[in-house]
């Protein structure tokens, strides 16, 4: 078993995510993490999906994801050639005697105060999955309150774009006349 | 500027544009619009059935026997739900359906609405697409496009949810000049690179087998396959869903693969070099235990549909395309370079274990009526110009065997759902598609108690189908399953159907014509006198031995090297040298 990152354009219609999350459950391939979102072009979205299975199934992940009629293309995103983010807050136990010692955490991470209360601090961190881990490994001797992640996002490195427009019109039959 | 019409009149003027000319199904509120401007139009003949499931199957039916897309309507809720089971078996067997329902209104939605039922949501894992419209400008685009998916690529079903509100709104009937469809690209044309690496391992291969599927006969490539089997002398095997894309009569044919498949094609793909699959998908049902399955052959994979390629079995040499054009491509190339593969021994081989294993079946001892028998008989009097439409269970399979099949689209059953059932609806379809040709419904005595109420559309409706029921009086193939398996232990499949119901009064009841026949005797000429009567459906109660089982057969789970050619007898054919 291994991690996969897909980035999936779609078009950008109702009931595309229950379609996908549909066949995802339905073949039993598992996701570990899923984030929509628009993309330059305001008629298709785009999902990264991060998929748990071995290489030949990965396969028919993408094969059967191709088939849905709304998925316009995929593309899997090699680690190293990719950017990937995920973004995490958290609310961490932060009174007078350990606040210092929690901005010191922020500081290393190069996360961010986003709200402060009497006795917590709400912090956000942008990274990849390691990093936000090493992060919570920091934080959650003083007591993690609340926490909340998005799922990853993830981009090619260069110029290229893998949105570039793939669209070509389907020409119809003319309408079938009487006689 | 064309007029405003209704959202319903643009709706039936769209099923028009895109050349439908009969529709299986029937009105309840939330579509009730669109059924008013349907009776104006003279282009579209409503049938009016009695069961949603009906109209379902019988829209397979009439794609299955046509090759035309075959269209169902029913309105929300459970309209919409009672045709899941024929959407879902249409998925599994690539059957074009396009089902139009109705929906409560577009602001009723979510809302828990009397006869409300999600059933875009419900119907998107057992759909090839679905749409649910609310705008009534987009009604015309959408039904195009419906029809474009559904027979296009891998055919399938497809589903158009329309909100009542969209019916009764004033709009603009547009068709379509064009398709926005950006992901949906079915390519047909194989790639030359994997038709010259298929042509040459079929040069080089000893023991080749032809494993011919479904999407044989969804493409229309019968013409070609024949070509392809002439040309090269390779055995042919033709799985449950392929059934007459091949002459069952050419002495090339072993016969059908599988849990009940002949000895000979069986034993061919488990014995061969390279399998040539053709538009299937090594289905459980074929392959037996996969790891064991063919051990020692190289695959070739053509489908239209790139994730069956290598979704079960490793594929060698890929082929995404059409079949038709497949095996056209195939057969030039293999003419133009003129070498013939060696396969002398394999074919005495294969013809040797057809010889010596061929399909066959005891009469019963006590002179009773073998199920096999009638088949046999309907087969040989009905002969291969009639469509056969099966329902699901040991009738399914002894028809498939004993009936003999020489043209493709002759063969209609529930494959991959193994549905229930199927067999009247989906005849009642067929004679709707075809109308000059006799369509015989096959069903047990269990399948037919699910859908016979279409008798009664059949009847009145002039569609003259024929039944022949094989009324073993259980649900047969599951008590042959407690008959080898639970220890003769025959929990809930005795039906009684030799006593309740009385099949030919119900015949008479719907107005169809009731026979009946015990005797072998009689079998002839009891189906002489169904194949006599035009006018009216018949329904024949062909009384049969309980006891009779399907042979051979792979236990399930077991390797296809376990084969049964009856019970407690395997075929012997493991020590030959090839």
């Amino acid at each position: 078993m291994s991690k996969h990152t897909l980035s999936v354009l779609v078009e950008n219609k109702p009931g595309v995510l229950a379609r996908i999350a549909s066949l995802f459950s339905r073949r039993g391939f598992n996701i570990d993490s899923l984030a929509v979102g628009p993309t330059e072009h305001d008629e298709i979205s785009r999902m990264t999906i991060v998929v748990n299975v071995a290489d030949s199934p990965l396969e028919q992940v993408t094969k059967q994801l191709n088939k849905l009629v709304e998925v316009i293309k995929i593309v899997e995103l090699d680690g190293s050639a990719s950017v990937n983010r995920e973004l995490l807050l958290v609310k961490v136990r932060a009174d007078a005697s350990t606040r210092g010692a929690v901005l010191d955490a922020v500081q290393l991470f190069r996360a961010k105060v986003v709200d402060v209360a009497p006795d917590a601090v709400t912090i956000q961190a942008v990274g990849n999955a390691d990093k936000l881990a090493d992060l919570m490994r920091v934080l959650e001797p003083f007591g993690v309150r609340e926490l909340v992640q998005s799922g990853m996002v993830a981009i090619g490195r260069g110029s290229r774009s893998i949105s570039e427009r793939t669209q070509r019109p389907v020409p119809v039959p003319a309408p079938q006349r009487a006689g | 500027m064309s007029e405003q019409v209704t959202g319903a009149q643009s709706l039936v003027t769209s099923l028009e544009a895109a050349g439908v000319t009969e529709i299986f199904g029937i009105p309840g509120g939330a579509i009730l619009p669109a059924y008013d401007p349907l009776m104006d139009s003279t282009r579209i003949r409503h049938i009016l059935v009695r069961h949603e499931q009906g109209a379902g199957h019988a829209a397979q039916g009439y794609a299955a026997a046509s090759g035309r897309v075959g269209v169902c309507m029913a309105t929300s809720g459970p309209g919409a739900t009672n045709l899941v089971t024929p959407l879902a078996d249409a998925h599994m067997d690539s059957t074009p359906i396009v089902a139009v329902t109705g929906q409560v209104g577009a602001s009723m939605i979510g809302t828990d609405a009397f006869q409300e039922a999600d059933i875009r949501g419900i119907t998107m894992p057992i759909t090839k697409h679905n749409f649910l419209v609310t705008d009534p400008a987009e009604i015309p685009r959408t039904i195009a496009e419906a029809f474009h998916i559904a027979s296009t690529g891998r055919p399938g079903p497809v589903l158009v949810d329309v909100a009542k509100s969209a019916l009764q709104s004033m709009t603009r009937f547009e068709w379509p000049t064009e398709l926005q469809l950006p992901g949906y690209r079915p390519v047909t044309r194989p790639h030359a690179k994997q038709i010259k690496e298929a042509a040459r391992l079929i040069q080089s291969a000893r023991k080749p087998v032809l494993y011919v599927g479904g999407g044989v006969i969804r493409a229309g490539a019968s013409r070609e396959l024949f070509e392809l089997a002439t040309l090269t002398g390779i055995p042919v095997v033709t799985t449950l869903m392929a059934r007459g894309a091949f002459p069952d009569s050419h002495p090339q044919h072993l016969g059908m693969p599988g849990m009940h498949g002949t000895v000979a094609a069986v034993a061919g793909l488990q014995k061969s070099d390279l399998i040539i699959s053709l538009g299937a998908r090594f289905d459980d049902r074929v392959t037996g235990n996969l790891d064991s399955f063919a051990p020692h052959a190289l695959v070739i994979h053509a489908d239209i549909d790139p994730a069956e390629i290598g979704k079960n079995r490793h594929a060698d040499v890929p082929i995404v395309g059409d079949c038709k054009e497949v095996i056209a491509d195939l057969v030039a190339l293999l003419k133009a370079e003129g070498v013939q593969g060696d396969y002398e021994a394999w074919v005495d081989f294969v013809a040797g274990v057809k010889k010596t294993y061929p399909l066959g079946y005891d009469a019963p001892a006590d002179g009773s009526l073998a199920p096999q028998l009638v088949l046999e008989r309907l087969g040989a009097i009905a002969g291969p110009d009639a469509i056969y439409a099966a329902g699901v269970g040991q009738h399914q399979m002894w028809a498939t065997h004993f009936i003999g099949f020489e043209k493709p689209n002759t063969w209609l059953n529930s494959g991959g759902l193994g549905t229930m059932g199927f067999s009247v609806p989906a005849a009642m379809g067929a004679k709707v598609a075809c109308p000059d040709q006799t369509v015989w419904a096959i069903d047990g005595d269990g399948c037919f108690q699910m859908t016979n109420q279409e008798l009664a559309t059949c009847a009145i409706n002039n569609i003259p189908i024929k039944v022949a029921i094989i009324n073993n009086e259980s649900l047969g193939m599951v008590r042959q399953w407690q008959t080898l398996f639970y220890n003769e232990r025959y929990s809930n499949t005795d039906l009684h159907s030799k006593r309740i119901p009385d099949f030919v009064k119900l015949a008479d009841a719907y107005g169809c014509v009731g026979l009946s026949c015990e005797s072998p005797a009689d079998v002839d000429a009891t189906i002489e006198k169904a194949m006599a009567i035009d006018d009216q459906p018949v329904v024949v109660d062909f009384r049969v031995h309980r006891d009779a089982m399907v042979w051979p057969m792979v236990a399930a789970g077991t390797s296809n090297d376990e084969i049964k050619y009856a019970r407690d007898l395997a075929p012997d054919f493991d020590d030959v040298e090839l």
